[in-house]
């Protein structure tokens, strides 16, 4: 559906986009995560028609970014970076003032205008100032801002950037809520928030895609396996060297010590492999007491250090 | 070009100006400010005439055109409420054209709401008509001219203050270069160019009265000029 080829974007030496290519198919929501400063806001701004690269192409099926502007942009819904408003505006004339450039007639207007209330949530504040709101209305006006015309796609540039835990988690749900009929592109530069929302995920850093794949596949990548960990009661060494030779280990270390003699070990497994028992009959054999064990999942967090911390 | 968007723009433009005090703050002292300068001179000629008033009119709009404009575009910018606006469909020739017509709604608000001073004067003694209604055409072009001229430099910066500044510094720039002053001291073949340039000299004419059509199309060319010049401004953040 969106088709970006070689993107690139130099301010004079700098490359704040650097050969960027992509495609994201209808109904898809996709990650683009990276640190701040990495390229995400200048991509996304591209795409939206905000400012021209320097080369390349995006094409929206058979629309050309540069070309076809007014009709791309009639698809869009875009939350820009830090949500801007108009601070002198009621909530109510501002949505209406969007949805009368959009070009929505009156009657639909006022029934977008009605849903967008009750799926953002937007009852309380209506009447009220844009510039008395708390950060969490704000961020659901550009949201409702974004959703007013029923886009196809959506693009979203840190939907929950300085938001409390509550309302991160109220404008996730919002996220998948109105996603599962769009198209969305969502930046980040949070993993959680991108594991918990996307199909898929592309990591940018210095303006390059360093990876991309699903939440899963990234982080099998990453790791190239399981990791375990054990809290065991018993001699350091002993504990080390016997449980090195049990099948699928591929090595151990110690995480954390808590007292003389026990020690959390950190051990690193094949894929998709569980010694959880082995180590169980181990630990009867030589007299140790194992007090925790769990299964730790590497998560994107680790694949995004890998990735970006270069 | 779809008047129905111009229409959306000018109107929240128009209401922006209304939905802070500034624009009450402003019209108070437009209005203070243009009648003290005109009593003051009143009462000493005893005459009933404006041409006193309307010769200041060019000087107090150099100080109050900047301040309607500076943050047409200024305060987008610096907010980034652009982003939004500029990936609306809409064209930027709309949005251009809604701010500036808002910024000159605002302007004839304050000359309509100064209306009363000509109204005064015609119930103390008689009044000749000709040279206000000239005056005050004039200075709808002066203003419009101002308007077109400040709305490009908003656009030119984050900075309202800047914005104010700068305008004030362009506007009194094209004012005087049709001045005598101006014009005696430069060469010839410039001060041809100037006389024409100068938005002054096209003022007093229509403000004798005389509504030359030379006038009328120079001001307008000057609007359109800047006009476009803004449409040139903001279609900078598309450059490679």
């Amino acid at each position: 559906m969106i088709k970006i080829e070689n993107l690139k974007k130099y301010y004079g030496h700098i490359k704040a986009v650097d050969d960027i290519s992509l495609e994201i198919k209808e109904g898809e929501i996709l990650g683009l995560l990276g640190p701040n400063g990495a390229g995400k806001t200048t991509t996304v701004k591209m795409i939206t028609g905000f400012i021209a690269p320097t080369s390349g192409s995006v094409k929206f099926n058979d629309l050309d970014i540069l070309e076809d502007s007014l009709q791309i942009r009639a698809k869009l819904g875009y939350l820009p970076e830090n949500n801007p408003l108009y601070e002198d505006m009621k909530v109510y004339e501002y949505l209406l003032f969007v949805g009368k450039i959009r070009g929505l007639s009156k009657e639909v207007l006022i029934g977008r205008l009605k849903e967008m209330v009750q799926v953002a949530g937007l009852r309380k504040v209506l009447k009220q100032p844009i510039s008395e709101l708390s950060k969490g209305y704000r961020q659901r006006v550009g949201l409702a801002q974004a959703l007013l015309h029923d886009p196809e796609i959506l693009i979203l540039d840190e939907p929950t950037s300085g938001l409390d835990p509550n309302q991160i988690v109220e404008i996730r749900e919002l996220i998948k809520k109105v996603g599962q009929h769009k198209t969305i592109i969502l930046c980040s530069h949070i993993m959680q928030e991108v594991q918990a929302t996307c199909d898929r995920v592309v990591i940018i850093n210095e303006g390059k895609i360093v990876g991309q794949g699903t939440p899963q596949e990234l982080t099998e990548a990453a790791t190239g396996g399981d990791v375990m960990y054990a809290k065991i009661k018993g001699n350091e060494e002993a504990i080390i060297s016997s449980i090195r030779e049990l099948a699928n280990v591929k090595d151990v270390s110690i995480a954390d010590k808590e007292s003389e003699d026990i020690r959390g070990y950190r051990i690193d497994l094949n894929q998709n492999s569980d010694i959880r028992e082995e180590l169980f009959q181990l630990a009867i054999k030589n007299n140790w007491s194992i007090l925790e064990s769990k299964k730790e999942a590497a998560s994107l967090e680790d694949v995004f250090r890998n990735l970006t911390k270069k | 070009m779809s008047w129905l968007r111009i229409k959306t723009i000018f109107k929240r433009e128009f209401a922006a100006y209304f939905n802070s005090p500034i624009a009450y703050i402003f019209i108070g002292v437009f209005l203070v400010v243009t009648m003290w300068l005109f009593f003051q001179g009143f009462f000493l000629n005893g005459q009933a005439t404006m041409r006193s008033y309307l010769s200041l009119l060019p000087w107090i709009f150099l100080f109050l055109t900047p301040a309607i404009t500076m943050r047409l575009w200024s305060e987008e910018k610096r907010s980034g409420t652009i982003e939004i606006l500029l990936t609306l469909p809409v064209k930027d020739e709309e949005v251009v054209l809604g701010k500036f017509l808002s910024s000159l709604a605002f302007l004839l608000v304050n000359l309509f709401l100064s209306l009363t001073l000509p109204i005064t004067i015609a119930i103390l003694g008689s009044l000749d008509l000709g040279p206000v209604i000239g005056g005050y055409i004039g200075a709808i072009f002066l203003g419009a001219a101002y308007l077109a001229l400040g709305s490009y430099i908003s656009a030119l910066t984050k900075n309202q203050i800047v914005a104010f500044l700068m305008a004030i510094v362009a506007s009194f720039i094209f004012f005087i270069i049709g001045s005598n002053m101006v014009i005696e001291s430069v060469s010839p073949w410039l001060a041809g160019i100037f006389a024409h340039l100068g938005l002054g000299a096209h003022f007093s004419n229509i403000a004798k009265g005389v509504i030359d059509s030379r006038d009328i199309i120079y001001y307008l060319t000057f609007i359109a000029f800047f006009l476009i010049l803004n449409v040139r401004a903001l279609a900078g953040r598309q450059w490679k």
